[in-house]
């Protein structure tokens, strides 16, 4: 493939702990919330987010790429769930 | 016995010495293989300590199996040869996809650093050698990633295979099933939250660790099947 066609994607992926795993942290916050007066809170949980560019011919191959280091290395999908996002499609 | 055992060290472990020391206490010739080399110098069998491997960046254990080492020390494994992970060693194994599940952040956000009582559930491999289920051991745990997790299936994969080696008697961590400790089908690679290295003293409270890392030096290399 001719590498002038590769455009730069800014991509970002979402790491949730899966449905089902315990969120200690986000369990934490949710129980902390209503002390300020927030007492509709609910479902909170806490991951990370990790913003990265990738090189690619398409929106979409860009997309698959991360996907792909999603599931070999970016996330533990035991514990983990992943939303691939790309920001400048 | 002169048994030659390789302890890894990644960058970030912090667990070597006291490793080394507790083998070679008991009769075991230790040495550190550091983690770039790919030569695991005809050891016998292989430790995996604690620490924080690569900082444990991205997760507990993620980055190490990209070490060089790591892939001979698969291949070690899947020879048979004896492969055991303690603490950040157990969560690396995990990640590598050596050994099922995953260890997660311990419920409640604590730091445990405390003696655990574990009952030893299975025994066939090696660190069970002349051990028996239902023996109870005081060993000590340190961590803030060690519950256990894994999907339903893998633990029943796991009860069904006899493959669950210790049980906290009070789970300290939320692991699923009082977890503490598994192995590979084979028997010949084991992880385990607590530290077998730091129980090699009665007068430092407890002696049980010892005869875990003797039944390492003893483990033979079991057939690949």
């Amino acid at each position: 493939m001719d590498r002038r066609e590769l455009v730069r994607f800014e991509v970002k992926v979402e790491v949730l702990p899966r449905e089902g795993i315990a969120n200690p942290e986000g369990s934490t916050i949710e129980r902390a919330l209503p002390a300020l007066g927030f007492e509709t809170a609910g479902d909170v949980r806490v991951g990370k987010v990790i913003r990265l560019q990738v090189e690619a011919d398409s929106a979409g191959a860009a997309k698959t790429i991360v996907e792909d280091m999603c599931k070999r290395f970016l996330s533990n999908p035991v514990i983990e769930d992943t939303t691939v996002e790309v920001l400048n499609a | 016995m002169s048994r030659r055992v390789g302890v890894v060290r990644f960058p970030g472990t912090n667990c070597e010495f006291d490793t080394v020391d507790a083998i070679n206490a008991l009769g075991g010739q230790a040495e550190v293989l550091w983690h770039s080399a790919s030569d695991l110098r005809n050891v016998d069998a292989i430790v995996l300590p604690g620490g924080f491997a690569h900082g444990d960046y991205l997760r507990c254990g993620a980055i190490a199996r990209f070490s060089p080492i790591m892939e001979t020390i698969a291949a070690f494994a899947r020879n048979g040869g004896p492969v055991l992970g303690i603490c950040n060693g157990f969560q690396v194994l995990t990640e590598a996809g050596m050994l099922p599940g995953a260890l997660q952040k311990n419920v409640g956000l604590k730091f445990l650093c405390g003696m655990e009582q574990i009952e030893f559930v299975s025994t066939s491999n090696i660190i069970g050698v002349g051990a028996s289920a239902g023996e109870l051991l005081n060993i000590p745990i340190n961590h803030f990633e060690g519950n256990y997790v894994c999907s339903d299936e893998t633990l029943k994969e796991l009860e069904e295979e006899n493959r669950i080696v210790f049980r906290y008697i009070d789970n300290p961590n939320g692991s699923i099933g009082d977890i503490a400790g598994v192995s590979n089908e084979q028997g010949n690679v084991v992880g385990m939250m607590p530290h077998p290295e730091r129980a090699t003293s009665t007068i430092l409270g407890s002696n049980d660790g010892s005869r875990l890392l003797e039944s390492l030096l003893g483990a033979q290399q079991v057939t690949p099947t």
